[in-house]
C-alpha cells in the first residue's frame, strides 16, 4: 500500500494551488458580494488545460490522471467552491460521460473541444418538480424519424449560461413499465433553436457561481446527439454521478482544509484573556475535529480516484466519501466560524463564505439523506451495482499520453 | 544559418516564503516547512524562456545545491526550461556567494557557447543579491543587474539592451552578448507549469555535476556567518487615550509622549 503522491500530483497540485490562490483568492469577496462569476475564471482554467486535466491528449485533453483531477479539485474549492463547481460539471458530470459512453464520432464532435476547454458543457438531470427522484423526470424527448423533439425544463443547472453543450436526461418511453427505463440521455447544443436560458440568484453560496436554469421548447436533435441507447438515460445519469460527486468529494475536502487553516491562523493569533486562543482546550477541540475530517475525507476521495485510476466500479466508495466530505465541511466551516468569534460572522473573513458554500453540496449530487441510503443500502444487502454497458476507462498512461 | 540562443537560467531552492525561519542553537531552521524554487528566479526563468521562445534555442537551468534542489530544477523544467543541471557536492556547504559565483561561472563555461545568463534579483534565504553581479565578474561578462525589460536582443549581432530599474527611474543599458542578467518582478509575471511540463519534468533524470566535473576545488568561504540571532521580540504596548474633547485628548498625548521621552 502506497499512501504517498507521486512528483507528478504534487506538481499538479502546486501548479493549481498558484492558479488560484494568485488569480481568484484576492478578488473572489467582490464576485461573491456582487453574485457573479469572475469573467475570467472559464478563460483562464481553459488556457491552464485545467478543464481537460483528466482526459487522453487524442481526445484535447492535458493526459493527467483521475488522482490528478481530485487534488485540483481540493485545491480549487480551499479557495472558492465556485471554482470546482466547474470541474464539477464540466468534466465530472459532462465530459467524463463522454469518455465513458460517447460514440468515437461524440467523443470527437463534444468532448475534444470541452477538454480543450473551446467548449464548455453542464449538465441537466434536476428539474422544478425532479431532484432526488429522477424517476419523476417530466421533460420529453419524441423520436419524430431521424431525429428527437426535445421539450421541457431543467433548474439548478451550474453552468446554465455559461455552458455551450448540456447532457440532458429526458423521457424518450413514456409507456415503460418502470419509469428509470424510459430515459434517455442527450448531448444539447445550447446555441439550438429553442433554447433559453437563464441565471438564479439570491443563492445561500456559490455566489460567485453561475446556476441557472434551461428550458427546451420543440428542440431538434438529431439521432446521433443520443448518448448511449434508448432507455440507458438512467444508468448514464448515475454513472455521471459516480464521476461528478467525486469531484464534489475532493472539493468538500478542499473546503474543511480551507477552514482548518482559516482556523490555526486566527487561533494562533487572536488574544483573549492574556493568551492565544489556540490554547484553549475548547478552541482545540475544534481544530482537532477539523484535522480528523480533513484526513478522513481525504482519504476517502484519494481511495475512490485510485479506484476510477485501476478501472474498478466506485459507486460505493464514491458516495461515501461524498457524504462524509460535504456533511464534514459544513461542520467545519461552521466551529471556523465560532473560532473567529464575531469576525468570522462578517465577511471580513472567509469562514462565513466558506459555511455558505458548504451546504450546497449536501444537497446537490445526491442529499446527504440519498447517501445514508445508499450506504444503508450496500451493508444489508438490498443494493448490488450491476456491472455496466460501458464502464469509465481505467487510467492508461500510455494511451492517455500519445 | 539562423543563430539561436543558448541560454542559463540560475535557480535556488529556498524555504517557502510562508515558512516561520527561525534559529535555534545558532543555527538557521524553518521546520518541516517546504522548500520551493526561489520565488525571483521564476521571473528570471520567465523571461530566459520569453527570449528563447522570440529567438530560439535552448534553456539549461542549472543549480548548486544539494539532492533537493533538484526540485527547484524540476519546477523549471516544468515551466518549458529544455535542460537542467545539478551541482552537489559535500565540499559547498555553507558555500558564499563568491563561490558560488565560482561554481556557477564554472558550470556555464562548461555547458559552452552560452549566450546569456539569468539569475533573480536575490534569494529569498540568504538575501545577499550579488551573486549575478559576482557570476559576470568571474567569466569577465557584463553584469545588468536589476533588469525590468529586455527590450531588444540581437543574437546575430550579439547585442542586447535591457532597462534597468534604479532608484532615480529607469536606466538603458546596451552591452554585448554573453552577459549576465539579474531580473526584477516588472519583468513579467512568472508562468504556472503547464501539465505537459509538469509531465517531463517528473519523468526527466537531471544529471549531478560534482567540483570536480566541474574542474575547480572548494575554496574556503571569504563571508561566513560567525553568529545568528532571531531579532529581538517586540514588545507592544496599546493604550487608548480618551477624552470628552479632540482637545483634551490632544493634550493628554503630548503629555504622554514627553513622559515616555518619546520627543
Amino acid at each position: 500500500m502506497d499512501f504517498a503522491l507521486t512528483e507528478e500530483h504534487r506538481m499538479v497540485q502546486r501548479m493549481v494551488r498558484e492558479f488560484a490562490q494568485r488569480e481568484v483568492a484576492p478578488v473572489i469577496k467582490e464576485y461573491d458580494r456582487a453574485q457573479e462569476m469572475a469573467p475570467f475564471v472559464l478563460a483562464r482554467m481553459a488556457e491552464l488545460g485545467i478543464l481537460g486535466i483528466c482526459f487522453p491528449l487524442r481526445l484535447g485533453g492535458q493526459g493527467m490522471d483521475y488522482i490528478s483531477l481530485g487534488l485540483a479539485c481540493e485545491e480549487l474549492e480551499a479557495v472558492d467552491t465556485t471554482l470546482r463547481v466547474v470541474m464539477s460539471v464540466h468534466v465530472g458530470l459532462n465530459s467524463m460521460a463522454l469518455l465513458q459512453w460517447g460514440s468515437e464520432e461524440q467523443k470527437e464532435r463534444f468532448l475534444v473541444p470541452q477538454a480543450r476547454g473551446e467548449k464548455i458543457a453542464c449538465f441537466g438531470l434536476t428539474e422544478p418538480g425532479a431532484g432526488s427522484d429522477v424517476a419523476g423526470i417530466t421533460s420529453s424527448a419524441r423520436r419524430e424519424g431521424e431525429e428527437y423533439v426535445l421539450n421541457g425544463e431543467k433548474m439548478w443547472i451550474s453552468l446554465a449560461t455559461k455552458a455551450d453543450h448540456a447532457l440532458i436526461v429526458a423521457r424518450t418511453d413514456p409507456k415503460a413499465p418502470d419509469p428509470h427505463d424510459g430515459l434517455s440521455a442527450f448531448m444539447v447544443e445550447l446555441n439550438s433553436p429553442g433554447v433559453k436560458c437563464g441565471d438564479i440568484h439570491g443563492k445561500l453560496g456559490v455566489r460567485a457561481g453561475s446556476t441557472g436554469w434551461l428550458s427546451f421548447q420543440d428542440v431538434h436533435l438529431p439521432i446521433e446527439n443520443r448518448l448511449g441507447e434508448e432507455g440507458e438515460g438512467f444508468k448514464i445519469a448515475m454513472s455521471c454521478l459516480d464521476n461528478g460527486r467525486y469531484t464534489v468529494a475532493a472539493g468538500a475536502t478542499g473546503l474543511i482544509r480551507a477552514s482548518l487553516e482559516a482556523s490555526v491562523k486566527y487561533a494562533n493569533e487572536r488574544q483573549a484573556f492574556g493568551r492565544e486562543i489556540g490554547k484553549f482546550q475548547l478552541v482545540q477541540q475544534k481544530i482537532a475535529r477539523m484535522v480528523q475530517s480533513y484526513e478522513s475525507a481525504r482519504l476517502l476521495y484519494l481511495r475512490a480516484g485510485w479506484m476510477k485510476n485501476q478501472g474498478l466500479r466506485n459507486t460505493r466508495e464514491t458516495s461515501l466519501a461524498k457524504w462524509f466530505a460535504t456533511d464534514a465541511s459544513f461542520e467545519a466551516a461552521a466551529e471556523a466560524i465560532q473560532v473567529h468569534g464575531a469576525y468570522g460572522y462578517s465577511d471580513e473573513y472567509d469562514v462565513e463564505r466558506y459555511l455558505r458554500n458548504a451546504k450546497g453540496a449536501i444537497i446537490y449530487e445526491g442529499t446527504s439523506e440519498i447517501h445514508q441510503l445508499m450506504q444503508a443500502g450496500y451493508a444489508l444487502g438490498y443494493r448490488d451495482d450491476a456491472p455496466l454497458r460501458c464502464e469509465l476507462p481505467a487510467y492508461d498512461p500510455d494511451f492517455w499520453q500519445t | 544559418m539562423e543563430v539561436t540562443l543558448k541560454i542559463v537560467v540560475c535557480v535556488k531552492q529556498v524555504p517557502d516564503s510562508a515558512a516561520k525561519v527561525v534559529v535555534e542553537n545558532g543555527q538557521v531552521t524553518w521546520g518541516d516547512a517546504p522548500l520551493v524554487i526561489n520565488p525571483w528566479d521564476e521571473y528570471a526563468v520567465e523571461t530566459a524562456l520569453r527570449q528563447q521562445e522570440a529567438h530560439g534555442g535552448e534553456v539549461t537551468a542549472i543549480s548548486m545545491g544539494a539532492e533537493n534542489a533538484k526540485e527547484a530544477l524540476k519546477h523549471a523544467l516544468a515551466m518549458g526550461c529544455q535542460n537542467a543541471v545539478l551541482i552537489s557536492d559535500p565540499a559547498l556547504i555553507g558555500a558564499d556567494s563568491l563561490l558560488t559565483a565560482r561554481v556557477l561561472a564554472a558550470a556555464i563555461k562548461k555547458i559552452s557557447g552560452v549566450d546569456l545568463a539569468f539569475f533573480g534579483r536575490q534569494a529569498i534565504d540568504g538575501d545577499v543579491g550579488v551573486t549575478a553581479a559576482q557570476t559576470a565578474r568571474v567569466l569577465g561578462w557584463p553584469a545588468l543587474t536589476l533588469v525590468s525589460a529586455v527590450s531588444q536582443l540581437d543574437p546575430g549581432v550579439g547585442t542586447i539592451q535591457v532597462e534597468r530599474s534604479v532608484e532615480e527611474g529607469r536606466q538603458v543599458v546596451e552591452a554585448k552578448l554573453p552577459a549576465s542578467i539579474s531580473v526584477v518582478k516588472d519583468i513579467g509575471e512568472p508562468r504556472y507549469p503547464s501539465f505537459m511540463g509538469i509531465r517531463k519534468a517528473s519523468r526527466a533524470e537531471i544529471p549531478v555535476w560534482t567540483l570536480s566535473d566541474l574542474g575547480l576545488e572548494a575554496s574556503a568561504p571569504v563571508v561566513t556567518w560567525p553568529e545568528i540571532t532571531n531579532p529581538p521580540k517586540r514588545e507592544v504596548l496599546t493604550e487608548i487615550i480618551a477624552g470628552d474633547n479632540p482637545q483634551e485628548i490632544a493634550e493628554k498625548l503630548v503629555e504622554k509622549i514627553i513622559e515616555e521621552k518619546v520627543l
